[in-house]
């Protein structure tokens, strides 16, 4: 398992890669569905 | 019932869209997180390890579907503002200005996930080399849309304006994908063709190939979402 997530030592780049895309999608989400609450109120 | 009695215009209007437009959410955006689950799993678990790259590659199947809808996503864009121009349908400027955020995200993903391959394999983070720069311009295009958009008081003259910025820029997407073959680039040529076989192993593919899938799925998801929003703002 931990040798799954060390990435042959590319540990920062790969997961760098996921994590942000990953954080990005959810934040756009977010405030789309924040959006899509304002405009029913 | 003959083909041309099929009203084209009855979903241009704002109003008829948006129920469908909310169907059409759902189902994508559902598909999407499948796709997903489906792309991560065989990216991460079943595709082999790179002879020459390592695990260093496995960014791939975020960077190339993303940079894809970068290029695509302004496309459609620009062809929604085109039509708003020509047939002054209300819902087509903003269906474009529902598709730009999604762009600028998916154009800054494709950069940032770039950058983080680029390191390791480059030795850099960022080269001024002909693709690098192009798709950066990309991003700017986005923005410059959205800044056009948001500084213009009336909707309907917002969206004529930002429409000349998205046609103008389109000219930039071509430039983007043929910079690796027109110029001299640290940028590799393109994996993936519609002329030759892909030069990648067949697991690979099919990983990058769900993950563009899941994000196509998921870009007509959020689009269709916005555009019930701006359909409720502009309409209350």
């Amino acid at each position: 398992m931990s040798e799954f997530f060390a990435m042959g030592g590319y540990a920062l780049y790969v997961w760098g890669s996921y994590g942000v895309t990953a954080a990005l999608l959810a934040l756009e989400v977010f405030f789309l569905r924040k959006r899509v609450r304002e405009t029913k109120a | 019932m003959t083909a041309s009695s099929i009203r084209w215009f009855w979903y241009a209007s704002p109003q008829t869209f948006f129920p469908l437009a909310g169907t059409i959410a759902r189902w994508c955006g559902l598909a999407a997180a499948l796709l997903a689950a489906a792309g991560l799993y065989v990216g991460l678990f079943i595709a082999p390890t790179d002879a020459q790259q390592g695990e260093a590659y496995r960014i791939i199947f975020i960077h190339v579907p993303a940079a894809w809808m970068s290029m695509f996503l302004y496309v459609v864009m620009a062809c929604w503002a085109a039509l708003g121009l020509a047939f002054n349908t209300r819902l087509s400027g903003m269906m474009a200005s529902a598709i730009a955020p999604t762009g600028a995200l998916f154009t800054f993903i494709a950069l940032w996930t770039g950058s983080l391959w680029g390191k390791p394999t480059w030795g850099t983070w960022w080269v001024w080399d002909a693709r690098l720069t192009s798709e950066l311009i990309l991003l700017f295009l986005y923005f410059g849309f959205m800044a056009l958009q948001a500084a213009i008081d009336d909707p309907r003259r917002a969206d004529r304006a930002g429409a000349v910025l998205a046609i103008v820029g389109v000219v930039n997407v071509p430039i983007i994908y043929y910079s690796v073959k027109w110029w001299n680039t640290l940028h590799q040529g393109a994996s993936v063709s519609l002329t030759r076989a892909p030069s990648m192993a067949a697991t690979m593919l099919t990983g990058m190939l769900l993950m563009a899938l899941a994000f196509w799925l998921y870009s007509i998801a959020v689009t269709m979402v916005r555009v019930r929003c701006i359909i409720k703002e502009r309409e209350a």
